[in-house]
C-alpha cells in the first residue's frame, strides 16, 4: 500500500470542492456581516450617552471571552429550548460574523480613535452634521490603515469555518474527514484540505494587502 | 438665580427686536451699535480648575481683537468655547444678538441643543494652529465640503468660489494638491480659505502662526492683513505675534490667571502698560526676541 496515492486524490476532489463552496461562502458572508456589524458596534461604542457605550462594551467582552464553538451550540443547541429555531447555516454565519465582529469592532476603534481630534474641530468649525463628518471627514481617515488589521481576522474567520462542522454544516474539513471515513484512507483527503487552507489563505492576503494599499492610495494617506 | 434668568429674558427680548433693526436697511446704525460677540459672565472649569473666572468682554462689529498673554492664561479656551469646541459652565455666550450657548424657551434661557448650535455657530470661522485640514481632501475639496453639504451650494458654485477663495490667499494653482504637497505657510492659508468659503461674520484665529517656520509667518499675516482691510468681518485671535498685534488690532486684551488684566488699543497697552503683570509679560516677550 502507496503511503500517497493519486487515484484517491481524484476521488476526493468532489467532495472537496462542495465543502470548499461551503467554507468560501460562510467566510465571505460571515466576514462581510462581521465588518458591517464591527462598524456598528464601534460607533455606537462612541455614543456620548454613558449607558449605551458601556453596555456594548461590556457585550464585545462577552463575546470575546467565550470560545465561538460554545457560541455557536449555545444558539444552535440551547435556543430552540426557548423558541429559537434556526437552520445549521443561519447559526454558522450569524455566529461567525457576531464572533468576528466583536472583533472587528475594537480594530474599528483603533482607527478612529487614531484620527487626530483636530478632524472633529475642524468639522464642527465647518458646522458639518455629525453623519457627515463620521462618513467624509473620519471614516475615510480610519478605515484605510485598519484594512491589514481587519483582513487578519478574515483569514483567521477562514481557519475556523471548521467549527461549523460541529452542527452538522458540511463544510471542507468534515467532507474530507467523511471521504477518510468512507474509505478508510484519510491522507489525501486531508492534506487536500490543508493545501486548499494554504492557497486560500495566501490568496486573501495578498487581497487585503492590494485592497490596502488601494484605498490608502484613494485617499491620499501615505 | 431667578433674577437672573429673568434678567436674561428680557436681554433676549431686547436682542430680539435689534435682530429684526439688523434686517432694517434704515436701521443699519443702531444694529452697528450692537455688540458682535459678548462673553456675559463666562466661567470655565475643567474639574478643579478655573480656567476662565467670570469674563466679560463685548466685541462690535467689525473689530479686530488680539488676545495675548502667558500660556494657561485662559487666552485659547475663549476662541474654544466661542466656537463651541468647549461647553461653559456659567454665563452666557452671545453672537450677533443671538445667544449662543442658550437659547430661549418661554422667556427663559436654556442651554442650547445641537440645532441651536449649528444654526447660530454658522456665524463663526476658525482657524487653528495645526491647520486641522483634511488630509483626504485636495485644497479645492476641503473649501467645497462644508459649503456643499452644510449651506447647500451646488458643487459648480461651491467650486467656483473655492477657487475664487484660493486665488485671494494667493494658491489657486494649488488647488488640486493634497495638504500633504503644502508647506505649512500653504496649509494654513488653505485652511483660512476654507473658513471664509462658510461665509462667517466672525473669524478666529487660534495662534495660526505658532506652528510655522519663522520664514512662511509673513505670507500667512499677509493674507489675514488683507482680510481684515478688505471684508467686513469682526476677527478675534490669539497671538504671540507681537509686533502683529500691534499693528493689526483695534484693541489687545492682556490675558492672565482666567481673567482680563488688562485691556486698551495697541499703543496703550503696549507703550504704556498700566497693570504689573502686562508689564512684565510685555518686557519677557520682548526680550526673548
Amino acid at each position: 500500500m502507496n503511503i500517497w496515492d493519486w487515484s484517491y486524490v481524484w476521488d476526493a476532489f468532489p467532495y472537496l470542492y462542495r465543502g470548499a463552496i461551503v467554507t468560501v461562502q460562510a467566510t465571505l458572508i460571515g466576514f462581510g456581516v462581521a465588518l458591517i456589524l464591527g462598524l456598528a458596534i464601534a460607533l455606537v461604542r462612541q455614543s456620548s450617552n454613558r449607558i449605551v457605550s458601556t453596555a456594548t462594551t461590556e457585550v464585545v467582552e462577552f463575546i470575546r471571552s467565550t470560545p465561538l464553538l460554545l457560541q455557536v451550540f449555545f444558539v444552535y443547541y440551547v435556543g430552540p429550548q426557548f423558541g429559537i429555531v434556526i437552520s445549521a447555516w443561519g447559526v454558522g454565519i450569524g455566529v461567525l460574523g457576531i464572533h468576528y465582529a466583536a472583533y472587528c469592532s475594537e480594530v474599528y476603534r483603533a482607527g478612529i480613535e487614531n484620527v487626530e481630534g483636530g478632524q472633529w474641530e475642524a468639522s464642527v468649525a465647518l458646522n458639518l452634521s455629525r453623519i457627515r463628518t463620521w462618513r467624509k471627514i473620519i471614516l475615510p481617515q480610519a478605515i484605510p490603515p485598519i484594512v491589514p488589521g481587519l483582513g487578519n481576522y478574515f483569514i483567521g474567520m477562514f481557519k475556523d469555518t471548521p467549527i461549523l462542522a460541529a452542527i452538522a454544516i458540511l463544510e471542507m474539513l468534515q467532507q474530507a474527514k467523511n471521504f477518510g471515513s468512507n474509505n478508510y484512507r484519510y491522507i489525501e483527503a486531508i492534506t487536500m484540505a490543508g493545501a486548499f487552507y494554504l492557497v486560500f489563505s495566501l490568496v486573501a492576503s495578498a487581497m487585503v494587502h492590494a485592497v490596502s494599499i488601494w484605498l490608502n492610495r484613494r485617499y491620499h494617506l501615505q | 438665580m431667578i433674577e437672573h434668568n429673568v434678567r436674561l429674558g428680557k436681554m433676549m427680548t431686547r436682542s430680539k427686536v435689534l435682530d429684526h433693526l439688523i434686517r432694517d436697511k434704515d436701521n443699519v446704525s443702531i444694529a452697528m451699535t450692537q455688540p458682535m460677540v459678548r462673553f456675559e459672565n463666562v466661567t470655565k472649569r475643567y474639574g478643579a480648575l478655573t480656567v476662565l473666572d467670570g469674563l466679560n468682554l463685548d466685541i462690535a462689529r467689525n473689530e479686530k481683537v488680539s488676545i495675548i498673554g502667558p500660556s494657561g492664561s485662559g487666552k485659547t479656551t475663549v476662541l474654544r468655547m466661542l466656537m463651541t469646541l468647549e461647553q461653559i459652565n456659567g454665563g452666557v455666550i452671545w453672537v450677533d444678538g443671538e445667544p449662543l450657548t442658550h437659547m430661549n424657551k418661554h422667556g427663559q434661557l436654556v442651554p442650547a441643543s445641537e440645532r441651536h448650535l449649528r444654526r447660530v455657530r454658522a456665524k463663526i470661522g476658525m482657524v487653528f494652529q495645526h491647520f486641522n485640514l483634511f488630509p483626504h481632501l485636495t485644497a479645492l475639496q476641503n473649501c467645497i465640503e462644508a459649503p456643499v453639504s452644510v449651506l447647500g451650494l451646488s458643487r459648480q458654485e461651491a467650486e467656483a468660489r473655492g477657487a475664487e477663495l484660493l486665488d485671494m490667499v494667493g494658491l489657486g494653482d494649488k488647488k488640486n494638491h493634497y495638504p500633504i504637497q503644502l508647506s505649512g505657510g500653504q496649509k494654513q492659508r488653505v485652511a483660512i480659505a476654507r473658513a471664509l468659503a462658510m461665509r462667517p461674520k466672525v473669524m478666529l484665529f487660534d495662534e495660526v502662526t505658532s506652528a510655522l517656520d519663522p520664514e512662511l509667518v509673513g505670507e500667512v499675516l499677509n493674507v489675514i492683513r488683507t482680510l481684515g482691510t478688505e471684508h467686513d468681518l469682526t476677527m478675534l485671535m490669539v497671538t504671540h505675534q507681537m509686533a502683529f498685534a500691534k499693528e493689526f488690532s483695534d484693541r489687545v486684551c492682556f490675558f492672565h490667571g482666567g481673567k482680563i488684566a488688562e485691556q486698551g488699543t495697541p499703543d496703550q497697552l503696549f507703550g504704556d502698560p498700566q497693570n504689573e503683570r502686562t508689564k512684565q509679560f510685555l518686557s519677557a516677550v520682548l526680550e526673548a526676541r
